[in-house]
C-alpha cells in the first residue's frame, strides 16, 4: 500500500506541518512525499522514512497554483495506485486537498489527528471541529482517502531504526527513489496563482515561532505592547495577541493566535494579560508549554497553562526583561 | 455588482463547550447562535464593495428555519436580500452544501461569491473550492484583502511571511479570513430594515457522503490547574529559573 503526501518546503526542509503529515502518513503505507520544486531534502525525508519522492518541477507552473497543485496529486494518485493522498493542514494543504477532493469527487477529511485504515475502502478518522476544541470520530468510505494533517496535534517523529542502525544525528545512507515529474497542465489550471512579494511587516512567522510572548486585553491598550515586544526579543520569539486586542485595532489581526487566526505550536507560550477564551486555547493548545501571567488566579488560561505567576502583566513583564537583561550581560 | 455571501449559524461558544448526551451535537441549551468572524467580515467586505461601487448583496445560508436569524443580522449590516435554503435539521456535508450553494448562484447573474475561510462548526476548508468547481469559477482562499476593478479581482493574503496575491477574472469565488476588515455594527434603521425584509426559501436535498461523522467528543485534555510561581514582580526569580529549564533562554 502507498500513499501520497504533500510536503512542503521551509528554505531547502521540510516544513515542520509537513513532516508531522508525514509521520501520521508512515501508519498507511510506503510514503511518497510529493515536492513542486527542483531538489528535495532526501536525508531529512528519509529519516522520516519517505520512501519515493517526486519531484515537480516548479518551471512547468510559475508559482503556487492550488488547482494545477492538486491535478498533479490526483494524476500521481492514479498512476501509483495510491491509497490515500494527504498534506499538513496549513492553509495551502487545506486548500490543494480540497480542489483534489473537487476534481475526483471524493470526500476530503480536514485536519485529522488519527487515520487508521480499516478494510476496503473504508478509513476510521479522528479529526478537529471548532478548530480542536471538539473532535469527531467519523469514516470515511472512498476509494482514494483524501485528508490534511491538524499540525498543532500530532508530532513530527523520525522512522524507527532499523535494529542495529545507526544513532540519530547521522545522515541516513539514503534509499529514497527520486522520480523527476513533468506534468501536463490545461491551462484551465493555472488561472489561479500566486504572485509571490515578501510581506510588508515581515518578521519571524507566528505558526512556526518557537517562543511567543501573548498580549491580551490585560495589556490595556495599543501602547502597552513594547515591553512584550522587548521580552519577545529577549526569547527570541514573537508577540501573539487575543483576538479582543485586534478587534480593538491595538495590533494588526496578523498577530492574532487562535480559531480565526494563527494556530501556534511553539516551546512556550507566555500568556500575559489573556483570560483564555476556549477560541483563544484552540489556537494555542499545540504549544508544549504554556505560563501565564494574569492578575486573577480564577483566569481559564490557568486551566491549559503548566505555570502561572498571578500578577499584573505591567509590573511582572518589565522586572522579567530587567531581569534577563541582568542575565545576559557579562559579568 | 452582484455579490452572495454564505453565512452559517453556529453556537456561540464562550468558556466551555459542550457535546449532547448521544454525541451528535454541540449542547447549546445554554447558549446564543450567530455567524463565524470570518463570515462577518465577508459580509462587511461586500457591503463595503457594493457602498462604493454599486450593485447589491445577497446573503444565504443552508440551516434550519431558525437560521433566518443569522440572515436578519446580515441584513442589519447592509445586505439586501436573504436567500434560505432550509434543511430538515439533518447536518449538510460540503459536497451537498455546494451543490445546493451552486443552484443559487446559477439562478441569479452573481459576479462574486464571498465565504468565510472554513466554517467555525465543522472546520471542513471546502465549500468555496467544491463550489468554484461546481460553476467553473475561479476561487482564492484565506484571503485578506480584495480590490476589485472591472477585469476582476485581486486577493491577496500571506503565507509563511510571504504575500500571495491572486488576480481572478470575473465571476469568482473567494473565501475571507477575519482582518480583511473591521465589521460594523448594526445601525438602528438597518435593523428595522432587518426585520421586515422577505426571506427567499428553498429546500435542497440531503444527500450522504463518504465521510459520515460517527461522534463527537470533548478531547480529554490535560485537565489540571496551574502551578502558580508567586505574585507579583516577586515571583520573577522563580520565572527565569523555569524559563531556564524549559530550555528557551539561549
Amino acid at each position: 500500500m502507498s500513499v501520497l503526501c504533500l510536503v512542503e518546503l521551509d528554505g531547502a526542509e521540510p516544513a515542520d506541518a509537513s513532516l508531522r503529515a508525514v509521520s501520521l502518513a508512515r501508519s498507511l503505507g510506503d510514503v511518497s512525499a510529493v515536492i513542486f520544486a527542483d531538489t528535495a531534502p532526501e536525508d531529512t525525508l528519509a529519516r522520516y522514512g519517505v520512501t519515493d519522492v517526486y519531484l515537480i518541477e516548479p518551471s512547468s507552473l510559475e508559482g503556487y497554483a492550488p488547482q494545477a497543485w492538486a491535478r498533479v496529486l490526483a494524476g500521481l494518485a492514479t498512476e501509483t495506485g495510491a491509497t490515500a493522498v494527504l498534506a499538513a493542514g496549513t492553509d495551502r494543504g487545506n486548500e490543494v486537498l480540497a480542489h483534489l477532493g473537487a476534481i475526483t469527487g471524493l470526500p476530503m477529511a480536514a485536519n485529522c489527528t488519527l487515520v487508521t485504515p480499516d478494510g476496503g475502502q473504508t478509513h476510521r478518522m479522528v479529526r478537529h471541529r471548532w478548530a480542536g476544541l471538539l473532535l469527531e470520530d467519523a469514516v470515511m468510505e472512498a476509494p482514494v482517502a483524501l485528508f490534511t494533517v491538524a499540525t498543532d496535534s500530532v508530532a513530527a517523529v523520525p522512522a524507527a531504526l532499523p535494529s542495529g542502525g545507526t544513532p540519530p544525528g547521522t545522515p541516513v545512507p539514503s534509499a529514497i527513489q527520486v522520480h523527476v515529474h513533468k506534468p501536463e497542465l490545461a491551462e484551465a489550471d493555472l488561472v489561479v496563482r500566486a504572485a509571490e512579494s515578501p510581506a510588508g511587516a515581515g518578521g519571524a512567522s507566528l505558526a512556526t515561532a518557537r517562543v511567543v510572548v501573548g498580549g491580551g486585553r490585560g495589556v490595556g491598550g495599543p501602547d502597552g505592547f513594547a515591553p512584550l515586544e522587548e521580552l519577545a526579543g529577549l526569547l527570541g520569539g514573537v508577540v501573539g495577541v487575543s483576538r479582543v486586542v485586534t478587534s480593538e485595532g491595538w495590533r494588526p489581526h496578523r498577530q492574532q493566535v487562535g480559531q480565526t487566526g494563527t494556530k501556534i505550536t511553539p516551546e512556550l507560550y507566555l500568556a500575559c494579560g489573556i483570560s483564555g477564551a476556549i477560541q483563544h486555547i484552540a489556537g494555542c493548545a499545540g504549544a508544549k508549554h504554556i505560563i501565564a501571567i494574569n492578575t486573577d488566579p480564577g483566569a481559564p488560561i490557568l486551566a491549559h497553562a503548566d505555570y502561572a505567576v498571578i500578577g499584573d502583566l505591567h509590573q511582572v513583564v518589565p522586572a522579567l526583561v530587567e531581569a534577563l537583561r541582568a542575565r545576559r550581560a557579562p559579568a | 455588482m452582484e455579490i452572495l455571501v454564505c453565512v452559517k449559524r453556529v453556537p456561540t461558544v464562550g468558556g466551555k463547550i459542550a457535546v449532547t448526551p448521544d454525541g451528535q451535537e454541540v449542547d447549546t441549551r445554554a447558549s446564543g447562535f450567530s455567524i463565524s468572524p470570518h463570515e462577518e467580515c465577508a459580509v462587511e467586505e461586500a457591503v463595503q464593495i457594493t457602498e462604493r461601487d454599486g450593485g447589491s448583496v445577497s446573503v444565504l445560508t443552508l440551516g434550519p428555519e431558525a437560521a433566518i436569524e443569522q440572515l436578519r443580522g446580515a441584513l442589519a449590516l447592509g445586505a439586501h436580500r436573504a436567500v434560505l435554503l432550509e434543511t430538515d435539521g439533518r447536518e449538510f456535508g460540503p459536497i451537498a452544501t455546494a451543490a445546493a450553494i451552486a443552484a443559487e448562484v446559477r439562478a441569479h447573474p452573481y459576479d462574486l461569491v464571498l465565504l468565510g475561510n472554513e466554517a467555525a462548526d465543522t472546520g471542513d476548508y471546502q465549500v468555496g473550492v467544491r463550489l468554484a468547481h461546481e460553476l467553473g469559477w475561479p476561487v482564492a482562499t484565506g484571503i485578506k484583502s480584495l480590490s476589485v476593478s472591472p477585469d476582476g479581482v485581486v486577493a491577496r493574503r500571506e503565507y509563511r511571511g510571504v504575500e500571495e496575491a491572486y488576480s481572478l477574472p470575473w465571476p469568482a469565488v473567494v473565501t475571507v479570513k477575519e482582518g480583511i476588515n473591521l465589521p460594523r455594527y448594526p445601525s438602528l434603521p438597518g435593523r428595522l430594515r432587518a426585520k421586515r425584509a422577505a426571506i427567499d426559501r428553498s429546500s435542497p436535498e440531503w444527500a450522504a457522503e463518504g465521510l459520515r461523522k460517527e461522534a463527537l467528543r470533548v478531547p480529554e485534555s490535560a485537565a489540571h490547574q496551574a502551578t502558580v510561581l508567586g505574585s507579583g514582580a516577586d515571583a520573577v526569580p522563580e520565572l527565569v529559573r523555569v524559563l531556564d529549564e524549559l530550555g528557551v533562554l539561549a
